[in-house]
Order: structure tokens, then sequence, then C-alpha cells
């Protein structure tokens, strides 16, 4: 399980947990309250490539359709099969049981402009 | 948000607020989305109870010796059954039969209703009607902002009404009472827009925070839940119910809009009826159908349906239904002929996706059975 400093935030309310060359990829506290009750989940396909900031997934909930976009470039290598299941994991438990998908990361660099906690809960408080 | 300083509030703000409402601008009025979760209040008012500020809905009092006669005429349904104590669903037509509003008209007594309107509509409705009981007996009177109004909806509501008000109890489906609370006139009727039976409590605003919260002690022991517009409108459409501006509207008619069951053609004339009865012997070509996916995924307002690839309307109402865990919609469909259990496919984000025909409502809840 990751720690909360160990994660990366993007603008777009997703975070990423990298280690190595792999990262596992969520959407944040924040997001799955702004979004209320998740239906439905619609996740990439393994082996997918994905373009950092090109939507890659959509999360449903009750309310509206939201779409995720990839916090990374690269190819996905696993996919949270429970999410088909059990949509609800995305508001009970985000940032664990509520994983995404992982990646193998197409290029590290891009990993540098994302934001840590503090500055992800500044971004959250001022855009609200 | 820096617009909520010009929404208009309800009585009931700031008890709202205390219970964590996640408030938002609907149609100019601060209301709640949700509290704690759509799905947990859907569900408390499925299987117990829930309340809801409903203070943005309108209250248009007819008065005098005409009353019956301005309901009977400006709307489609037939109010000799509005017996004293007694109210119908119905549509205010104009003369092209387009649903002016949906409504609830209840009759106090002789010479004397209360007709219930949509808050987006009061304005208009009560302009129309006092055009419409300009040569009539009678005196249209919008007292909207006079009141506020409380929904309590759950197969639980009636045990919760029995230590409220026990006289509320014997009412039938669609009955109201006068009663003064706390030494104010005010109405409970067994009406609701949600499937369940239940009750809806219309009083003057310096008591409706108190009549709230006597309806969350004696709700405590059924887990009464605070509801908001999410959960309305998803128990709204699994019960069948239109939401006007969304599924009814000036353009579509009652027959349109699959409600010829609120049309009474043998009460004689009223507004719009030579249309709706041309409609009714000829046929329409477009009519409002309910759709229920076979795959996953939540259909949305202004979703594309198709029947044979090609495209046959798009969708006015849809979410995900929490009681039937498949995604719901209705919509004007070009194909009026359709029946249950057809195929047809919806587009969702840019895909086809597969859905049938369903019949409405999707849910019957405990307001069928009382």
């Amino acid at each position: 399980m990751p720690k909360q400093e160990e994660i990366k935030y993007t603008k777009t309310h997703e975070w990423i947990f990298v280690e190595g060359a792999n990262a596992t990829i969520g959407i944040s506290e924040h997001a799955q309250g702004e979004m209320g009750d998740v239906v439905f989940v619609e996740l990439p396909k393994i082996d997918q490539k994905i373009e950092k900031e090109k939507p890659c997934a959509v999360v449903e909930s009750v309310k509206s359709a939201f779409d995720i976009y990839a916090a990374a470039s690269g190819d996905v290598t696993a996919i949270n099969d429970k999410l088909n299941g059990d949509p609800a994991l995305i508001n009970t438990s985000p940032l664990e049981d509520g994983w995404m998908y992982k990646i193998k990361l197409g290029n590290q660099d891009e990993l540098k402009d994302l934001m840590d906690f503090a500055a992800y809960q500044e971004f959250v408080k001022q855009s609200v | 948000m820096s617009t909520a300083q010009t929404l208009k509030k309800t009585a009931l703000n700031k008890t709202l607020k205390k219970h964590k409402g996640k408030l938002v601008d609907f149609h100019g009025w601060e209301l709640p989305i949700q509290f704690e979760g759509i799905l947990k209040e859907h569900a408390a008012v499925r299987n117990s109870v829930g309340i809801f500020d409903v203070s943005h809905m309108g209250q248009i009092f007819f008065n005098g010796p005409d009353a019956f006669k301005l309901i009977q005429k400006s709307t489609t349904n037939d109010f000799r059954l509005a017996t004293i104590g007694r109210g119908v669903y119905s549509h205010i037509t104009n003369e092209e039969a387009g649903i002016v509003d949906d409504i609830i008209g209840f009759c106090l007594a002789l010479n004397r209703y209360i007709v219930i309107v949509n808050a987006t509509t009061i304005e208009k409705d009560y302009e129309w009607l006092k055009k419409k009981a300009l040569k009539m007996n009678v005196e249209v009177v919008d007292r909207s902002s006079e009141f506020s109004m409380i929904a309590l909806q759950g197969p639980k509501a009636i045990d919760i009404m029995e230590k409220f008000a026990p006289e509320a109890n014997n009412l039938l489906r669609f009955g109201i009472i006068e009663k003064k609370i706390l030494d104010k006139d005010c109405f409970i009727s067994r009406t609701g827009y949600t499937g369940e039976d239940g009750f809806e409590i219309t009083a003057p605003h310096e008591i409706i925070t108190d009549i709230w919260q006597q309806f969350m002690e004696l709700g405590s022991p059924y887990d009464i839940t605070p509801c908001g517009l999410g959960a309305r409108d998803t128990l709204r459409l699994e019960a069948g119910y239109l939401l006007y501006g969304q599924d009814a509207d000036d353009d579509n008619t009652t027959i349109a809009a699959n409600c010829a069951w609120a049309v009474c053609f043998e009460k004689g004339e009223f507004t719009g009826r030579d249309i709706l009865l041309k409609q009714k012997q000829e046929g329409i070509k477009r009519k409002l159908k309910g759709i229920i996916l076979e795959e996953r995924g939540v259909p949305r307002p202004g979703c594309k349906v198709f029947k044979d690839g090609k495209e046959i309307g798009k969708l006015t109402s849809a979410t995900y239904s929490p009681t039937l865990k498949k995604g719901i919609g209705v919509g004007y469909l070009n194909m009026p002929k359709l029946k249950s259990g057809e195929e047809i496919e919806i587009e969702l984000h840019s895909k086809l996706v597969k859905a049938k025909i369903s019949k409405l409502p999707f849910y019957r809840g405990s307001a069928y059975k009382i």
C-alpha cells in the first residue's frame, strides 16, 4: 500500500504511485467525493498504450460520467478487475482497493511536473 | 461558489447545511444534490423513510364559485374525481395541447382548490391560469412565497405520521387534510414523487424547521435519512414520473408524454381537447418511451436512441437505477408503436450499447399498495 507522501497527483485529480519502471494509478480522495457514488468503471485494456493527459478510462457515478486522464504515458500491464464487480471501491478506498490500472512507464521525465500531496491539497483548496 | 449569494434559499437552508447537504444551484434555488450519497438516500426511501426539502414547489389557490370549472377546463384530467379532501394528477394545457405544467390539484372545500405546481413554472402557470379565469367567477392566488414544503417518503413514513398527525394516516393516496400545526394552517397530503408511500407537508416558513426536527426525532427508529435532488431524480425516474422541463414541456402533449391515462375526454370541453382527441384516434409521430440497458453503462439525458441503425430519438431523462442496478431512461421516440422488450441501441460515449424498450414505471414501490 502506498503512503501518502509516496504518491504524486495530477491537476485532473488522478494519483500515481511509482515503483521503479512501473506505476499504479487511481483517482484522489477529493475526486471520489466530488463524483459521488460510483456505479460503473470503464478501464483501459491490458497492453493498451496510453498517453499522458489523454482520456484512458471512464468513471460513472449516479450523477455524471467523468473521463480519467492518463497520469503518465506507458503500456497498461494490469487492471483492477474488482472494480467491475464492486465499483464503489473507488469511493470507499480510492488509494488502495480502488486503484484502477498499472503501467510500465514510457517516460520518467513526465513525472517531474506532478504534484506531491501538499501541493495537491493546496491546488484543491484553490480550485474550490 | 460566488454565485451562491444570489441563489434563493429555502427556510430549511440552515438545516440542510447542518446535515452537510452538498448544495447546488437548482434553477435559482440553493438545494442539496445529496447528503451522504445518492445510493444510500435512494435505498432509505425504498426500504424505510427519507425526508426532502421541496420548498421550491409552488402553491396556487383557486377560490370562488367557478374554481371547479377553472381546474376542469384548463387541465386534462377529470376533477369530478377530486371530491373534497382528494387530489388528482393532471396537465395544464395550452391551445396546441402542449403541457404548460404537470400538477396535482386538490379540492380543499367546495369552491376551493390548491394546485401544487413545479418550481420553474410558478409565474408561467399563474399568468396562464389568470388568463383562463378572466371570464370566470374565481380568484387565482399564487401563495408560493408563503409556504415551505417537506416530503416524507418511504414505506415507514406512515409510522412517523401516526405519531405526528394520526388523522393523516386515514388518508387515501392523493388525499389531503388541512391541519393546524403549531397554531398555523398547514396541509398534509398522501402524495410524493418517489413511487413510495409517503406524505407532503405544506406549511408556513416559520414552523417548517420545527416540523423537520419533529420528523427527524420521530423517524430516528427508522433511520430517517435526509435526501437530496439526486435521489429524488433516481426515485422519480424509476417510478416513471415525468420531470417537467425535461420529459414534458409546452411543445409536447399529454398523449405524446405517454400520459393518456391523465386525459379525460368524457368530461367535455377543455383546452387542447380537440388536438388530444385527434392524436388518440389517429396516432402520433413521437411518443415518450422507457428504455432499459442490457449492457453495463449509464445512459444520460441527450443520449441518442437507435433502432436497426437509424436514430429514432434522444433520451430526455436517464440515469443508473439503484433498484434495478441497470441504466434506465425515457425519451421521445419517433417509433411510437415500439413494444416493451423490443431491441434498440443507445449511444454512450460514441459507442452503441444494447438496450430494450421497457414498460413504465420501471419499478412499483409501496405507493401502489395503498
